[in-house]
């Protein structure tokens, strides 16, 4: 025992495991089950934190997740850092680095400190009020400043290595919170057999009875008591005991988020431990035993490192045998604190003055108190603080009968502890949006109507006495299970002794003097939230609570105003002269504490972000040098650089090839889904504008989709298999939305016919065989299908065999040559690809990516639904009326067209461009204007959709829609440039290449 | 009383009282023009009402607090490169106001101009980018095409190596794009407009509409009695479809919730605004330091301003692979908002079959970029009883006639 | 994230499911009669109402198929769920006082 405010007995140090660990580059020693604050106490050091605004120095104020001063960096290098963490949370193990934040140079010379001599410009709101000229001087000038001098601690600089797990779980019973209520409620949950989920933020189960010595249950001694509970829920397998999990946020239907820490205590944690598990639990009954929280009282200087609340003090000396003070003063207006000072003096401290704030305190506590002669000043108060970095004094106060406070005199102390009460944690009951009920006589909100299945129980719903929690918890943990299906039995009420339980409490500002200025008294510590603030916004018209808080920013800081709120509004109601419940809360929002982005987001990095979709013949492609192109969630070849090749290099050998030869092209993106049935061909003249009751079995049309509005929205080739089945094709990133969209229509709109719909993408594998030699390459492969032109035309489909597998062989051709596409099994398309490829080869033919397609199919004029149309296209806009049948009665989309606005003549309508200069190829986006200098703000007349080099043109080409196009054609119009120039072009036909179609029907 | 340097000085060494921001008056018997909904766009209607068309006689009412609604729950995301010319004319315009308005309120609404960097991620992507900043610079309006090295100077902390999903190629920027501090906003022109005589009535919800037996409006039922009104204009966001159900109009508008979040505060990481459509995301820091990030919609429609966790998690996902250093931080507070939608993502600002009755409204996830802009426009239109030129597309009866300006499928992929 | 009931296959997680927008809104039987004011609100004019919603889901990732549900879009209480086609359950069927319904639309 090195120091001298470290005492040998403690419910949760192992005093066999010292620890070292460095604050602020010193060393200091601790044991295993300290907190880092805990240990730091035990060393007496207090200050371990400036606040935000003022930068005053700050010491630690609670034992807990409310800590809102002692925020702590903790870093274990190589990206392991994280900012905020409360000193109170933080696990010691050995070796641990922490530091202070928000200070420069030091902690305890920190020269933003300045700000709090300035602190009468730096009101409420001030930032509001200036800063304002020059125009610019915001951005440039002030802000820059404001934002170095604001933030906390500083967010990692390296990518995090850790990983993160993710659990889906269902249970009967999940009960929040560890403490007696929670572990009783849990007992009795789990006897029933129930399957039952406990989960507690804290390393430890117990909650509040941990900081607990001279109470017993049931004769026991509390802690043995405590002991024997949680081995029973041990060994109870449907039990599942989650420590170190906090549940941040409560969903509908009893759905629960929590998050499990699993390696943040850790001095080496193991390779490949996740380090949170995010659980995701859907309950059927949910108990929440979710504890309170001390206020504190809000006083002139009550911020100085050393003031903290009584608990907490309690806390760090029962639980972790630091010693807070030894000459302390109790300020309160509840029992509790008393518990503390007992407990405090019982350990060897001076307790200086118990002031409370009451009248005339009654009580087991109080008289325990003055049992052991400790000077109880009742009427009393503290209107101010002194010492810089430590409190060493306290100037008190007397309240008169008329409620005029006399300053009597000033106590010295090295410690101040505070008590105005506790609130009930009704977080998750609110997120839950169970509506709270104000307690007058207790100046506290408590659990009322509930939205969800789930109960409240113990100090979470203003039940502070033990024995009444633990009766809460035996009933509650029965009749969830009860409720859930399961028989439950009951459990004899236990005998609690010797708890002092809070009874009382005070919210808001301590009165003072008259004629003294609220000085610096802190409502919230973080944010530097000062009465005067609040008063002040209530004076500027900030009149309700949720613009209080925004005003003045109490509640906001790291965290949510969980010792603050209730102050704050009392400070807000005082001001405004009204109620408490009338000014209202402000919102509970998840999460209950901050949760780590990486525990929520899981496995999704990296390939696990979206599922990445290949092809059967994806590992070919990438032996063969392809470079991929991302296209919804498919990897596709973008194109297939031989040596030294450039994108453009690779393209335009590819697309020469295609139309000297022949290329060899995967198309297994493409969607497919497979429509049978005696309606089939009904279904589609209702889904595509085209006809299909007579189309012929063997024979494939172009088909066009819109949508309702009467916008294209896919395409893509159909051919017959049969009188009742079809196979459809539809573009790559359309096919899933496709598919549900004639679902919707199936089954919510036709009903009637008799048609089934099936995916079949994943099913088959396509290679595209395109250019004059196709049939050669093909033909020595397929023994049951006649190739020639008379047998098999430009859009037919057979069925047949190639390299001895089932194919279906469409004839069809996206590039404008004589090609087919061999749809064969998934499983056998690498086989098939490498036999047409051998072949290929020997032909001169080459495999093609997705941009040389893209431009073999522009110099043909053929659209990509998606780069051609934008989702404001009409058929007619393509020049496409064709596909229209006109004798169809209805179809989707059809009823749109008709509109006024989708029949004007000025509608954007496709063309082609011809550059003037051959060798410029226009963005894809430029802007179609009509002179070649256009005014700022003047209107384009369209934009270029696709543009290339053609290889086969030996120049470039570019497709567009433009107003009123097909009528324009001849014109010269002006394509922009990023450089601000724009280039001419003529209004072309959309078709460059062999206009007549003679190489598809070759 | 003039808020300045000199003010806050002043009030610092005397100790005096601040005025009033904003009084708190009782509702008149009527109104010259009657706004139903205190946010943003409600506020700035009644201020330029009042500063630029002379009428005063003017009451906003709201149901709960002011600025209470979207304007206090948004990203505070500003920009105008829009893609198509009346989307761009109508952002724009709100730029404009934006650049000038801490001294025309004399309330700093703190505008920073930090740039808005728009990520492409596909081939697609690139297209879409780049026919932006085309349409943008004929437009008049900046918008620049950035490397994925450029982005990254930009704003180092994003990652463009080949190690993501969808590895970024690119960005577009507009760095007159930013952002600004949403409450501020709402209680500078609620001050202004105050101090013009406008009456801001909180606390004051609108139970129906009443007309005349000749259909035009004549005021409104409120929890404080009915209020006349020869004009009345309903800017109410995610409630616009209720409000107008009183007055038995039928609107093209469907309610969300839209979540957004914010991290711990820490100290300057995030210089700028990066979106990405792609993986669907977006995120800016705070003065105070929060990185403050947000998504698309929930799923369903919804009035409940709470969402699912997973919405959030796809949204985390999103940032944790665009920013890896980000995947420690933690989340602060998560929030809902409730936002009207229309079937083309563009708003719908002017007149109704009811005479008298003009709405606001349609603004979807976007709608607090267009505060000063939208105010302006539709104070015009209910001075005038016409639209302005800026606003005269954004009518209901596009609707009708096909006429749409629909900037989501515009970007909407396929092939 | 919603529990749902699909009436097909029992309750799932949201995440199985699609939203589908309002339910009942039929497409009219033959578009070709109707007027741009009809068609319009059949394309586009929702009830959007803050309290009781029926609306359409389809089970994406189990039976694929779509059904109806009567949802309080306030408390994102789901009252009922129910096949596609059948008519839309009372007031009475969904436990709701009708003065409720009229308040709250």
């Amino acid at each position: 025992m090195s120091s001298a405010y470290r005492l040998p007995h403690a419910t949760c140090i192992d005093y066999t495991k010292p620890l070292r660990f460095t604050f602020d580059g010193k060393s200091y020693q601790g044991f295993h089950g300290d907190t880092v604050a805990s240990a730091l106490l035990a060393q007496g050091v207090h200050l371990m934190g400036r606040s935000f605004k003022y930068h005053r120095p700050r010491g630690v104020m609670a034992a807990g997740a409310e800590e809102p001063n002692a925020l702590l960096d903790v870093s274990r290098g190589g990206g392991r850092s994280v900012p905020n963490l409360r000193a109170t949370q933080v696990e010691l193990y050995d070796g641990l680095v922490v530091k202070s934040q928000n200070r420069f140079p030091s902690l305890r010379f920190d020269v933003g400190a300045i700000n709090d001599l300035l602190a009468p410009l730096f009101g409420a709101g001030f930032y509001y009020k200036t800063f304002m000229g020059p125009r610019k001087a915001w951005a440039h000038l002030y802000e820059p400043v404001i934002r170095h001098a604001a933030g906390l601690g500083h967010a990692p600089s390296k990518p995090d290595p850790d990983t993160y797990a993710n659990q889906f779980a269902h249970c009967d019973v999940l009960i929040v919170g560890g403490g007696a209520a929670g572990l009783a409620a849990a007992l009795s949950a789990g006897r029933s057999g129930a399957r039952v989920i406990v989960a507690d933020e804290q390393a430890q189960w117990g909650g509040g009875l941990l900081a607990e010595r001279g109470v017993e249950i049931d004769g026991q001694p509390v802690q043995a008591w405590l002991a024997q509970t949680v081995r029973a829920l041990q060994a109870m397998p449907h039990v599942r005991l989650l420590s170190r999990t906090t549940a941040f946020g409560y969903f509908q239907q009893n759905f629960i988020g929590l998050v499990e820490r699993l390696t943040d205590h850790l001095a080496h944690p193991p390779q490949g431990q996740p380090r949170e598990r995010l659980w995701q639990v859907r309950a059927k009954r949910v108990i929440l035993a979710t504890g309170a929280i001390e206020r504190p009282l809000v006083f002139s200087g009550n911020d100085r490192p050393g003031v903290m609340l009584a608990g907490a003090a309690r806390q760090f000396l029962n639980r972790y045998g630091a010693l807070v003070g030894k000459s302390v003063l109790v300020f309160t207006a509840d029992d509790a604190a008393y518990q503390a000072a007992i407990d405090l003096a019982q350990a060897g401290a001076t307790v200086m003055a118990i002031v409370d704030l009451r009248e005339n305190p009654q009580g087991p506590g109080i008289e325990a108190a003055r049992a052991l002669s400790l000077p109880v000043l009742t009427s009393h108060v503290v209107i101010e603080t002194f010492g810089r970095l430590r409190i060493n004094a306290a100037a008190l106060g007397r309240i008169g009968p008329d409620g005029d406070v006399t300053p009597v005199k000033i106590e010295q102390c090295d410690a101040l502890l505070m008590s105005g009460g506790f609130t009930p944690s009704v977080h998750l009951f609110s997120q839950s949006r169970g509506k709270l009920h104000y307690d007058a006589d207790r100046q506290i909100f408590v659990p009322g109507i509930s939205a969800q299945q789930e109960c409240s129980i113990g100090a979470a719903k203003g039940t502070f006495a033990l024995q009444e929690s633990v009766q809460e918890g035996f009933a509650a943990g029965a009749e969830a299970a009860e409720q859930a299906g399961f028989k439950s039995q009951t459990i004899a009420p236990s005998r609690v002794r010797h708890d002092v339980p809070s009874c009382a409490g005070f919210s808001g500002a301590v009165p003072r003097p008259k004629g003294q200025r609220a000085g610096k008294a802190f409502v919230d510590f973080q944010n530097d939230v000062k009465v005067t603030d609040i008063i002040s916004a209530t004076q500027e018209g900030f009149k309700s609570i949720e613009h209080v808080k925004r005003y003045t920013t109490t509640g906001m800081a790291t965290d949510q105003g969980k010792t603050s709120n209730m102050n704050a509004l009392a400070v807000a109601a005082d001001a405004l002269g009204r109620t408490i419940p009338d000014v209202g809360l402000t919102t509970f929002r998840m999460p209950y504490t901050p949760v780590t982005f990486g525990s929520i987001a899981g496995l999704a990095r990296g390939d696990l972000f979206d599922p990445v979709r290949k092809t059967p013949i994806h590992g070919w492609a990438q032996h063969h040098g392809a470079l991929f192109e991302d296209v919804g969630l498919w990897k596709r070849a973008h194109y297939f650089p031989q040596k030294g090749e450039s994108l453009h290099q690779a393209v335009l050998r590819e697309c020469r090839t295609v139309r000297s030869k022949a290329g060899l092209f995967d198309a297994s993106t493409l969607g497919k889904i497979e429509i049978v049935g005696p309606d089939a061909a009904e279904f589609l003249n209702r889904l595509y504008t085209n006809a299909w009751s007579k189309l012929a079995v063997g024979r494939c049309r172009y088909g066009v989709m819109l949508n309702e509005q009467g916008f294209v929205m896919d395409d893509g080739v159909i051919g017959r298999l049969a009188d009742e089945r079809f196979h459809v094709t539809t573009t790559t990133t359309g096919a899933p939305r496709v598919l549900a969209h004639m679902e919707d229509y199936l089954q919510t709109e036709f009903p009637e016919l008799d048609v089934w719909l099936t995916s079949t993408t994943e099913q088959w594998a396509v290679i595209a065989v395109q250019g004059p030699l196709a049939r050669q390459i093909l033909q020595p492969f397929v023994t049951d299908i006649d190739l020639s032109p008379d047998a098999m035309p430009h859009m037919s489909v057979r069925t047949g065999h190639i390299c001895g597998v089932e194919t279906r062989l469409f004839r069809v051709s996206f590039t404008g040559e004589l090609g087919f596409e061999v749809n064969v099994p998934s499983g056998q398309g690498r086989m098939v690809w490498e036999a047409l490829w051998a072949e290929a080869e020997k032909h001169g033919a080459c495999a093609y990516g997705t941009e040389a397609m893209h431009v073999l199919r522009a110099e043909k004029g053929f659209i990509i639904v998606g780069q051609d149309t934008d989702g404001t296209v009409t058929p007619a806009d393509l020049g496409m009326d064709w596909v229209i049948g006109q004798t169809k009665p209805d179809f989707v989309g059809k009823r749109s067209l008709v509109r006024a606005d989708m029949r004007k003549a000025d509608r954007p309508q496709f063309v082609g461009l011809q550059t003037h200069d051959p060798h410029f190829v226009p963005d894809e986006g430029a802007q179609v204007v009509a002179v070649a200098e256009p005014a700022t703000g003047s209107a384009a007349l369209g934009f270029v959709t696709s543009a290339y080099d053609s290889a086969t043109l030996g120049r470039s080409i570019a497709l567009a829609l433009v107003a009123n196009g097909r009528a324009r054609k001849g014109e010269t119009v002006y394509l922009t440039r990023l450089d601000g120039q724009a280039l001419p072009a003529t209004i072309v036909d959309p078709v460059f290449y062999d206009k007549e179609g003679a190489r598809l029907h070759a | 009383m003039k808020f300045s340097a000199y003010a806050l000085l002043k009030n610092a060494l005397t100790g005096s009282v601040w005025p009033e921001q904003w009084s708190s008056p009782e509702p008149r018997a009527s109104y010259d023009v009657v706004i139903v909904g205190a946010g943003g766009h409600g506020l700035a209607t009644a201020y330029y009402l009042a500063s630029e068309h002379g009428i005063r006689n003017v009451a906003v009412l709201e149901k709960g607090w002011l600025g209470g609604g979207n304007t206090g729950r948004n990203t505070t995301i500003i920009r105008s490169n829009y893609l198509w010319e009346e989307s761009q004319k109508l952002y724009e315009h709100a730029v404009k106001l934006w650049e000038g308005l801490s001294q025309e309120l004399n309330y700093n609404v703190m505008y920073s101009p930090r740039g808005v960097m728009m990520l492409a991620h596909t081939l697609h992507d690139v297209q879409s980018a780049k026919r932006h900043i085309h349409a943008n610079r004929l437009g008049g309006i900046d918008n620049e095409w950035l490397t994925p090295e450029q982005a990254q100077a930009f704003c180092p902390i994003l990652n463009v190596g080949p190690n993501i999903r969808y590895p970024v190629l690119g960005a577009a920027l507009q760095r007159r794009g930013g952002t600004a501090r949403h409450d501020a906003v709402a209680w500078g022109y609620a001050r202004a407009a105050s101090k013009r005589g406008v009456h801001i009535i909180q606390n004051c919800e609108v139970t129906g509409i009443r007309r005349a037996p000749s259909g035009e409006v004549i005021g409104v039922e409120t929890g404080k009695g009915f209020i006349g009104a020869k004009r009345v204009g309903v800017v109410a966001a995610g409630h616009t479809s209720v409000l107008m159900g009183m007055a038995d109009v039928r609107m093209p508008l469907e309610s969300y919730p839209l979540q957004a979040l914010v991290s711990e505060p820490v100290k300057p990481v995030m210089p700028c605004v990066v979106m990405s459509n792609t993986v669907h995301a977006y995120m800016s820091q705070s003065d105070k330091g929060e990185l403050v990030i947000g998504a698309g919609t929930d799923a369903y429609t919804s009035y409940s301003q709470t969402g699912g966790l997973h919405i959030s998690a796809h949204t985390l996902d999103a940032i944790c692979e665009l920013f890896p250093v980000v995947r420690r931080m933690k989340m602060l507070r998560n929030w809902g908002g409730i936002v009207d939608v229309t079937p083309d993502r563009s708003p719908i600002i002017g007149k109704t079959p009811v005479e008298g009755l003009f709405v606001n409204c349609g603004w979807g996830t976007g709608g607090f970029k267009a505060t000063p802009g939208s105010g302006h426009v539709f104070a015009h239109t209910l001075a005038t009883g016409e639209p302005y030129a800026i606003n005269a597309p954004f009518t209901l009866d596009r609707f009708l006639t096909g006429r749409l300006i629909d900037e989501a499928a515009a970007a909407a992929v396929a092939h | 994230m919603l529990l749902i009931d699909c009436p097909h296959c029992g309750p799932r997680p949201e995440l199985e499911f699609r939203y589908g927008g309002e339910a009942h809104v039929a497409r009219p039987a033959e578009p070709a009669t109707v007027d741009d004011a009809q068609w319009m609100a059949f394309l586009y004019l929702r009830s959007n109402p803050k309290g009781l919603h029926f609306e359409r889901w389809r089970h994406m990732s189990g039976c694929g198929r779509f059904f109806n549900c009567a949802r309080d879009t306030v408390s994102d209480k789901i009252l009922k769920t129910y096949p596609a086609g059948q008519a839309r359950p009372s007031l009475e069927a969904l436990g709701l006082a009708p003065v409720d319904h009229e308040v709250r639309a």
